[in-house]
């Protein structure tokens, strides 16, 4: 077969995907044999639902797909990757507890009248792990074993075997060093020339610039452009992602910066929180960038009590004070809250009611003598529906068909209630569409006007640009630096969220150049 | 009826704790129940008569408040396998503090149950304190107490008389103290888990203990609590069954453990927590002594009854997690 390079693999129309509302509507889009196409938008715009019903682990609610010409319609995953449309997710789907070997033949392990062929499972598994550039690697190694990144390529191998035509590999470069994202791209190279088709989805511009021929960019749930990438700057992405300019402040109203409110002196755990420090005063917004595993999420919970610290402490107050903390009931007491990144895991009671998750943490306001008053506990949750805008049916609905950004404002409601100066809040807008952010940001200013203290951990800088006071960047643990509004730059920013890595990266590559 | 009270004042509150418990499922329930009676009463002459409704009416109490402190523990997601070798130290503290101490029977039926409050105690801490499933720490437990028991009797039943008979004699109708007090666990229990702030963090924590943390509450002695509440009413237990049987039986109560269990989840109470209702116990274990009262009258066999309860459990489980698909899938 000669290959011509214009040759349509997959090609999907009018794809939508409707949950409680419309995630994803009316997807036009053709994906070319042997190329990379790239997949961006901002949290929630849709790319991973789309790559789920391309997968085969969503089903779309309206729309049809050509595979190869022939109707596509998987009705699970397995059915998708028979067909040879494979995807590696960003959760990784591997067995700790299995060898290398074991886990990239998992579905299909070489037997020999029903006993495991040893010999040639390692024999595959070595061409299989020379694939993607894991020639060092003992097939024999227990996956749990293996660094994240290593666990990554595995996953990626995993998914090469067999008949691999179309590979969707959701942000593959998160958990990766700067050399294995070199091996990485290698790989790509050659699948594309193998006449793999790739969609790649990551918002890291800078490597879909590198390896992508076409970007597809959606902005909440609708694809805004599908083109060659070479036509667009960086800038004019970023733009088509967030569907308007950003300015560089959002006016959060007259509000007046106080005394020091919280006062983290040294705090650290283990490695992955060393000795931070930092201050923030009533009425002002603290940042915290830094990359995915710096120690953000870490050190919010350190300050809160939910993990204990090795080293350091908080003081609070005015004149600021020493003060313990060794449970999240401390925090509280000592007037701390935490808003989590995990709203589902940690933040709410999914299958409750909007009032049982306002009231959890209030009971002593809707309670006396240990008896729940419910008139006041609907009171209560009717109060923070209205004043945080939450769009509900009423106090009674199950929080788990509210959106994510409704979610969210559930989350806060139940804080606002009590007296709680100091505000912690981990990736607030994570999973929130464009519109809820911006009620996000104006609740957040609404806090400061308060006098509250906010400490805001986010993944997107631009959003810690526009809210923030000032900004303190984590890098592997460390605080490496902290920067007032107005002397930041996007690139200073990043360079310091890299700056703790480099070091260590040169460290290891010096000590122990093969080894992970 | 006392049971359908609470339940015509309870459904915006079962709806508001976003347990699945309303008027509905305690419709369904009952339902199951009445089609039992009916079928059992086709099926044999005599089940539909006076005996039959005392019989269960003095069996029942043991089983009524052991399947509510078991409610209790199912919703913060716990087990407690310990629950009849913690009967049978009860009974055989009682049986030694009076028969061997000579003390009066309040103080000594005080005293077992605080033995069986301490074996559950120690249950819940354990599990709490090193994060264990409470399935392995009861179990632990379980062959504890029972070792405990036999040393104490030294393995014999001991026969203490109707000091307690009391109890269990009917004061009319059938209906004996033990059966008015069960009922009253029953209502209290209710009141616990749908009105007080207690139940509220109970079915928070079973629903997300994390979460629960996070918001600034301290689960653990709330859990312990419950365990500690499970023992006692073991012990409660404990004394319905001296005062029924007149003896302290360092064997009673093996095997109760999975008819408690059985009797709350056919109620449809969730073993993975967050999800219960005490009045859906109450009829879960109707449901499981009706069962057994009427395989008996029709003649069925001890193999026989076996076969069925096991099926009628697996069948009500069955049932429910197709409800509460259903129920998740309409969100």
């Amino acid at each position: 077969m000669s290959a011509s390079a214009q040759t349509a693999v997959l090609s999907v129309s009018g794809i939508g995907k409707t949950y409680a509302q419309p995630v994803l509507g009316d997807i036009d889009l053709t994906l070319m044999r042997g190329e990379v196409l790239a997949l961006t938008g901002e949290n929630g715009a849709g790319k991973s639902t789309l790559s789920k019903i391309i997968g085969g682990l969503e089903v779309p609610t309206t729309g049809h797909m050509l595979f190869q010409g022939v109707s596509y319609q998987p009705a699970s995953r397995a059915q998708a990757e028979k067909l040879g449309v494979r995807m590696v997710m960003q959760e990784l789907n591997l067995l700790a507890t299995l060898s290398v070997a074991e886990n990239l033949f998992l579905d299909n392990l070489p037997r020999r009248a029903g006993w495991i062929n040893r010999k040639r499972l390692r024999e595959d598994a070595i061409r299989a792990m020379a694939q993607v550039g894991l020639d060092a690697i003992d097939p024999d190694t227990l996956v749990g074993d293996l660094g994240i990144g290593h666990q990554q390529m595995v996953e990626i191998a995993r998914n090469l075997i067999g008949d691999c035509r179309v590979l969707i590999l959701d942000e593959p470069t998160a958990m990766l060093t700067a050399r294995e994202v070199e091996m990485l791209f290698e790989q790509i190279t050659r699948l594309q020339q193998r006449g793999v088709s790739i969609i790649y989805i990551s918002h890291r511009l800078e490597e879909l610039q590198r390896v992508a021929q076409r970007i597809a960019v959606l902005r909440d749930g609708k694809l805004v452009c599908v083109d060659a990438i070479a036509h667009y700057s960086s800038e004019q992405l970023v733009n088509l992602m967030v569907g308007r300019e950003l300015g560089d402040k959002i006016d959060l109203g007259p509000r007046q910066i106080g005394k020091v409110a919280l006062s983290v002196k040294g705090l650290g755990r283990g490695d992955k929180v060393r000795d931070v420090s930092f201050q923030v005063r009533s009425g002002e917004i603290f940042g915290i960038s830094g990359l995915i595993g710096a120690g953000r999420t870490e050190l919010l919970r350190l300050i809160y009590g939910a993990d204990l610290a090795d080293r350091g402490g908080i003081e609070l107050g005015s004149p600021l004070q020493r003060v313990s903390i060794r449970s999240p009931a401390d925090a509280v007491r000592h007037g701390i809250a935490l808003i989590t990144e995990d709203r589902k895991g940690e933040g709410l009671l999914l299958t409750q009611s909007i009032s049982a998750n306002i009231a959890l943490g209030n009971m002593e306001a809707v309670s006396t003598g240990g008896l729940v008053n419910s008139r006041e506990e609907m009171a209560l949750a009717q109060r923070q529906i209205d004043a945080m805008h939450i769009r509900s049916s009423g106090p009674a609905q199950l929080v788990s068909q509210l959106s994510g950004g409704n979610q969210q404002k559930v989350v806060i409601g139940r804080w606002l209630e009590r007296d709680c100066p100091i505000m912690l809040f981990d990736e607030p807008t994570r999973g929130i569409d464009v519109g809820a952010k911006f009620d996000i940001y104006g609740l957040l200013g609404e806090l400061t006007r308060q006098g509250r203290a906010l400490v805001v951990v986010s993944s997107d800088l631009r959003e810690l640009m526009l809210i923030c006071d000032r900004i303190g960047v984590l890098s592997a643990g460390r605080l490496i630096e902290t920067f007032e509004r107005d002397s930041w730059t996007q690139d200073e920013l990043l360079a310091a969220a890299f700056a703790g890595y480099q070091k260590r990266d040169a460290l290891l590559s010096d000590a122990a150049p093969r080894n992970d | 009826m006392k049971t359908s009270t609470p339940t015509q004042a309870l459904p915006s509150a079962a709806k508001r704790s976003g347990t699945y418990f309303g008027l509905g499922t305690y419709l369904g329930l009952a339902g199951a129940l009445l089609a039992m009676i009916v079928l059992f009463s086709v099926l044999s002459d005599h089940f539909l008569s006076y005996s039959t409704f005392s019989t269960i009416a003095n069996q029942i109490p043991d089983l009524m408040v052991l399947a509510v402190g078991m409610t209790f523990v199912l919703i913060i997601g716990g087990i407690d396998l310990s629950v009849g070798s913690v009967l049978a130290l009860a009974a055989s503290a009682v049986s030694v503090a009076i028969l061997g101490w000579g003390w009066s029977i309040f103080p000594a039926a005080l005293l077992g149950m605080a033995c069986a409050t301490l074996a559950g105690t120690i249950t819940g801490s354990i599990t709490v304190a090193w994060r264990i499933p409470s399935f392995i720490v009861s179990l632990g437990v379980l062959e504890m107490a029972r070792g405990v028991a036999y040393q104490m009797t030294d393995s014999r039943t001991a026969y203490i008389g109707d000091a307690y008979a009391w109890l269990s004699n009917p004061l009319a109708f059938g209906i004996s103290p033990s059966f008015v007090i069960a009922l009253l666990v029953i209502f209290v229990a209710q009141a616990l888990l749908t009105r007080t702030v207690f139940g509220r963090y109970l079915i928070g924590i079973g629903t997300n203990e994390e979460a629960v943390r996070l918001a600034g509450i301290n689960p653990k002695p709330y859990k312990i609590l419950v365990f500690s509440l499970m023992g006692l009413l073991a012990g409660l237990a404990a004394l319905f069954q001296i005062s029924r049987l007149e003896a302290a039986d360092p064997n009673a109560g093996s095997g109760l453990e999975l008819q408690v269990i059985a009797a709350v989840v056919i109620g449809g109470t969730s073993l993975m927590g967050g999800r219960g209702s005490i009045i859906s116990t109450f009829f879960g274990v109707l449901i499981i002594s009706v069962l057994a009262a009427g395989l008996a009258q029709i003649g069925a066999t001890e193999p026989t009854k076996r076969i069925i309860t096991g099926a009628v459990i697996v069948i009500a489980v069955v049932l429910d997690t197709y409800r509460s698909h259903r129920a998740r899938r309409q969100v």
